[in-house]
């Protein structure tokens, strides 16, 4: 279990990881759920189109996960006061990107087996060579994010506190789904787009509902993250099911268990109030 | 004509299914929609159609027919969704997005099961991106019924929910039942989704239930006008697509049609982007009390 290529395999997958409970907990802060959806998604028909123009996946993937970041930041910010916008302009976006993936796919026969390794990832067997893009990428993103963890969590958590203050809450907005895009393009081709959001979305969502202090909560959302990847390969080692199903039951499990504890402390502390 | 038209184009059975079952997953999306972008919850539409994913997946491994899982699995997670959901917009994303991951989860293991039966991977790409063009006839009636239903129930539940999406407070005051209301609505937007993510896949219920309405609303303030233009928006957009991909049979590469996926999509936004063209035309105020409301107090 923890020789040869098992061992690139839970290096990258720890890598992983860190970076998905870091970006996932600002996602989950900022409201940007259904944009951590649709950027991998977006990102996987990328990889469809730099397959069939026959160059490296890594650009199909970049492109059109930043591509898609930028139209979701720009279009989806601009009209931010009014209700319910953002999401529209995300899932156009998102639609768009897979119509295109679609067109991608049909035109290259001999894609199919690509697609679901793209969707559902591909975590066991992967090369040395892999293993330091993800790692080189890994480090950027969490320099990234820590270079602006001060606005970035101003601008989630007190909007106009920030506006106030000179921060805008639009560019924050653009550089952290930059951050997303640039995290997910390395990562995609490994763990799967729809992998990639379960790992972003059930860690930080279940940190949060245990606590309300922000770094308490980062840090949390990163352990369970990672015992989330930990769990799942070990138990996709065992049965040969696919990762993806342990990762995203584990989330979901998690964040029920975050929910239990989190109305057991509300009814300890009213019983002790 | 014959350019546009190609010979035999409606003499062809699965032509005809896949214009009607078209059109009907296009009213429904198009009307259903217009509720979904008003009260925000686009989210919430396309995860139900991947959750509605993960059924059809399972459906497929059982062998039952593919729209049954869609609709169980749909239905499902829309009790689950609104049963967590948080009345605040982020928390519902927060819990939209978790039934999401687990049910993605579970759609990994339903298809990878499914590879090692039938060792094809064909079943993923036909669920994800449908294939409007291989409906069986047989499905058909099922099909209409379920949409005729999901439209019957939203009908009766206008106003209401109208009242409830633009303010939940008031109509909590007026004794609506808002977490009752909002479920029963969720329920019909699964039914309509799982129908048309059953007919034309996952990606493609999406964009027929946002991108007509959200062109509507953008050109009409009324809802039920909204409703009307969205519909056929949505039924102009399919056909067209149906139209379009039928044609591209002849187009390069050769002996290789385009998805109508793809030519349904990207109308759709081209229909969206161009109500931006006419919007300098509205800077002007409208009237006194809207000018009266920029300028500075």
């Amino acid at each position: 279990m923890f020789t040869g290529l098992m061992l690139n395999t839970w290096i990258t997958a720890t890598i992983v990881a860190v970076i998905a409970g870091m970006v996932g907990f600002f996602a989950v802060l900022r409201g940007q759920t259904f944009a951590a959806h649709a950027i991998p998604n977006g990102a996987f028909a990328g990889a469809a189109g730099a397959s069939l123009l026959g160059i490296n996946v890594l650009w199909g993937l970049a492109v059109f996960a930043i591509g898609g970041a930028l139209g979701i930041g720009a279009l989806g910010s601009e009209r931010q006061g009014r209700k319910g916008r953002n999401d529209v302009v995300t899932a156009l976006g998102l639609v768009l990107m897979l119509g295109l993936g679609a067109l991608f796919i049909s035109v290259s026969s001999e894609y199919a087996e690509e697609t679901y390794a793209l969707l559902f990832g591909e975590v066991f067997g992967i090369s040395q060579g892999e293993v330091l893009p993800i790692l080189l990428l890994g480090i950027v993103s969490v320099v990234a994010i820590g270079v602006a963890f001060r606005p970035l969590m101003l601008t989630s958590a007190l909007p106009e506190v920030a506006e106030a203050r000179g921060v805008s809450t639009r560019r924050a907005d653009l550089y952290f789904l930059v951050v997303m895009a640039l995290a997910t393009s390395m990562t995609v081709p490994v763990v799967g787009a729809l992998l990639m959001f379960s790992l972003m979305i059930g860690p930080a969502a279940a940190a949060r509902s245990v606590t309300a202090r922000p770094g308490v909560a980062l840090a949390l959302s990163v352990a369970i993250a990672l015992a989330t990847v930990w769990i799942s390969i070990a138990l996709s080692y065992r049965t040969n099911w696919p990762l993806g199903f342990f990762v995203g039951v584990a989330g979901a499990a998690f964040y029920l268990l975050g929910l239990g504890a989190r109305s057991l402390g509300v009814s300890r502390t009213r019983l002790a109030a | 004509m014959h350019y546009l038209f190609e010979p035999g184009l409606f003499a062809s059975g699965p032509v005809r299914t896949a214009l009607l079952v078209g059109a009907i997953v296009a009213v429904t999306s198009g009307v259903i929609g217009v509720f979904t972008v008003i009260r925000g919850q686009s989210f919430a539409g396309h995860a139900l159609a991947d959750v509605a994913t993960t059924g059809g997946s399972g459906a497929f491994l059982v062998g039952l027919n593919q729209f049954w899982g869609f609709l169980a699995a749909g239905i499902a997670a829309a009790a689950l969704m609104e049963g967590i959901g948080v009345q605040r917009r982020r928390g519902r994303d927060v819990a939209t997005g978790v039934v999401l991951g687990a049910a993605l989860g579970a759609a990994a293991l339903f298809l990878y099961l499914g590879t090692l039966q039938t060792s094809t991977t064909g079943a993923s790409f036909t669920v994800l991106f449908g294939s409007i063009f291989v409906i069986s006839p047989d499905t058909v009636p099922a099909l209409i019924a379920s949409g005729v239903i999901a439209l019957v129930v939203v009908a009766l539940l206008t106003r209401v929910l109208l009242l409830s999406s633009l303010s939940s407070d008031l109509a909590r005051a007026k004794g609506v039942p808002v977490r009752i209301v909002g479920m029963v609505y969720l329920a019909a937007l699964a039914v309509s989704v799982s129908l048309a993510a059953v007919a034309i896949g996952a990606v493609l219920s999406t964009a027929l239930l946002i991108g007509p309405s959200a062109t509507a609303l953008r050109v009409t303030k009324s809802p039920g006008w909204a409703m009307a233009a969205s519909a056929l928006t949505g039924v102009a957009a399919t056909w067209i697509g149906i139209v379009l991909a039928y044609d591209s049979f002849y187009w390069p590469p050769h002996g290789h049609g385009w998805p109508v996926s793809f030519f349904v999509v990207t109308l759709v936004l081209i229909g969206y982007l161009l109500t931006y063209v006419k919007r300098p035309r509205r800077l002007a105020p409208r009237s006194p009390h809207e000018g009266a409301e920029c300028s500075p107090a």
